[in-house]
């Protein structure tokens, strides 16, 4: 996704509130996007951090580490330093997700 | 979240000699496009002479519509630029929309994704309903033979066979059938010389119209019932056949859904499977929100979501519709449910 999003003012879709009053504060939100994500991330060995509240670093347990501004983003490192995709219909990762979540 | 001031971006396309010509110059005749301006390849071919009142320079001309006509030079980018930056300066008159014709063997995603996604252009145009032509005489050939056509009928929101009066019914009523599966949230309008096209129908009824949007939705989840999933009737099995390996379905959630356990499910399909994901419309019960969320992509493109101001009908199931090519609609469905369940444990597991 476009690294221009934040200079632009524009949010990214995932990060759009979804409650009409937005219930929970945007930082709150941010950092329960982060603990989800990393649900599904510890399948790969990858963890993600807010970073400031305006990015996202995305680690790997060698020390590899990568900022990266969206969620779109972070999925797009974790391919790159795993070297294969990262696919939410993986068998073994529903599977743990229907087992641990 | 609530809609947008940005200017609609009507995408119209078809494949060659499929009549997207023949529709603009309707289009451009009628008094309902006053207030618009039309990017075209050339003006020769859609022989403006008639309608014309007087050229802005040679690239733009004003026809007596109040319809503005440009040519597109290149990069479409670089031309709707352009064309913003010489609306606001005042060089060409106000335009509340802008119609964009496709070359007939365009792939037309990359044309969805310039407005959804260009930094400058994103931020001043929408998308707005993609219309495809689909000629009643050569389009069940076309679509067995080139994957743009395929991929043209997939991602529109209005579908126009054309022709018709030059078809036998039967092969009309085939080709309709074949398109409803191809794209069943897509209104099918058949059409030819003597029928009127509705310009409002087809180019400004949408989710971002405030008297449309709920319209627009129903029309989605209508597809349901025209059962998609259900057998072919006109024979044709054939795999290589290039629609074939292309299915809609529609998943549905009956518990309310977390938005942001959504966005990373979604998120991450679609860095992984865009490719492969035509077109997604979905109509959410979200946690915290009395209100329902709508969200539509094309493959890796996520529009911001946008709030109904009430449910379309009685049912609070969520549900989204598909089309995809070669994705399984049982495992998308028991991923998203195990995605969800990352926000709700307790929530059921789909097998």
């Amino acid at each position: 996704m476009c690294g221009l999003c934040g200079m632009l003012g524009g949010e990214h879709w995932t990060e759009e509130a979804a409650g009409a009053g937005a219930s929970a504060p945007r930082r709150a939100e941010r950092l329960r996007r982060v603990g989800f994500a990393n649900t599904v991330l510890v399948h790969y060995g990858l963890r993600l951090d807010d970073w400031q509240g305006s990015s996202y670093v995305l680690s790997s347990r060698t020390g590899r580490s990568e900022i990266v501004a969206t969620l779109v983003d972070a999925w797009q490192a974790a391919e790159r330093m795993l070297g294969r995709g990262c696919d939410p219909l993986e068998p073994a990762l529903i599977e743990r997700l229907e087992r641990e979540a | 979240m609530e809609g947008s001031a940005a200017t609609p971006v009507n995408i119209v396309t078809g494949f060659l000699g499929s009549g997207k010509t023949s529709l603009l110059q309707r289009l451009l005749a009628s008094p309902r496009l006053a207030d618009s301006a039309v990017l075209v390849n050339e003006f020769g071919a859609v022989g403006l002479d008639h309608h014309l009142l007087r050229r802005i320079d040679g690239d733009v001309v004003l026809l007596q519509s109040g319809c503005l006509c440009c040519t597109i030079r290149g990069d479409l980018g670089a031309a709707i630029r352009d064309l913003h930056s010489r609306r606001e300066r005042g060089e060409v008159p106000y335009f509340r929309r802008l119609v964009i014709e496709t070359t007939g063997l365009a792939d037309p995603v990359p044309i969805l994704a310039t407005i959804m996604a260009e930094p400058v252009v994103r931020h001043h145009f929408r998308l707005g309903n993609v219309v495809t032509t689909v000629d009643a005489v050569n389009g069940a050939g076309h679509l067995e033979r080139q994957p743009e056509s395929v991929k043209q009928a997939a991602v529109a929101d209005r579908l126009l066979i054309t022709k018709t009066d030059l078809a036998p019914a039967a092969a009309v009523a085939a080709l309709r059938r074949r398109l409803e599966r191809l794209n069943p949230a897509a209104p099918l309008i058949e059409s030819d010389p003597a029928r009127r096209v509705d310009p409002e129908f087809l180019l400004a009824t949408d989710l971002f119209d405030a008297a449309g949007k709920s319209a627009e939705v129903r029309q989605w989840l209508a597809a349901e019932l025209r059962r998609p999933g259900a057998p072919s009737h006109d024979g044709h099995h054939d795999v290589d056949r290039h629609d074939a390996r292309i299915r809609a379905f529609c998943l549905r959630h009956e518990q309310p859904l977390d938005w942001t356990a959504f966005g990373i499910w979604l998120s991450m399909l679609l860095n992984r499977h865009g490719e492969n994901v035509l077109r997604v419309k979905g109509l959410l019960n979200v946690r915290d929100s009395e209100r329902p969320l709508v969200v539509h992509g094309v493959q890796h493109l996520v529009h911001p979501p946008i709030h109904l101001d009430r449910w379309p009908d009685a049912d609070r199931t969520s549900r989204l519709v598909f089309i995809v090519r070669d994705l399984d609609r049982a495992r998308l469905q028991r991923s998203l449910a195990a995605f969800n369940r990352i926000a709700n444990p307790a929530a059921a597991i789909v097998r």
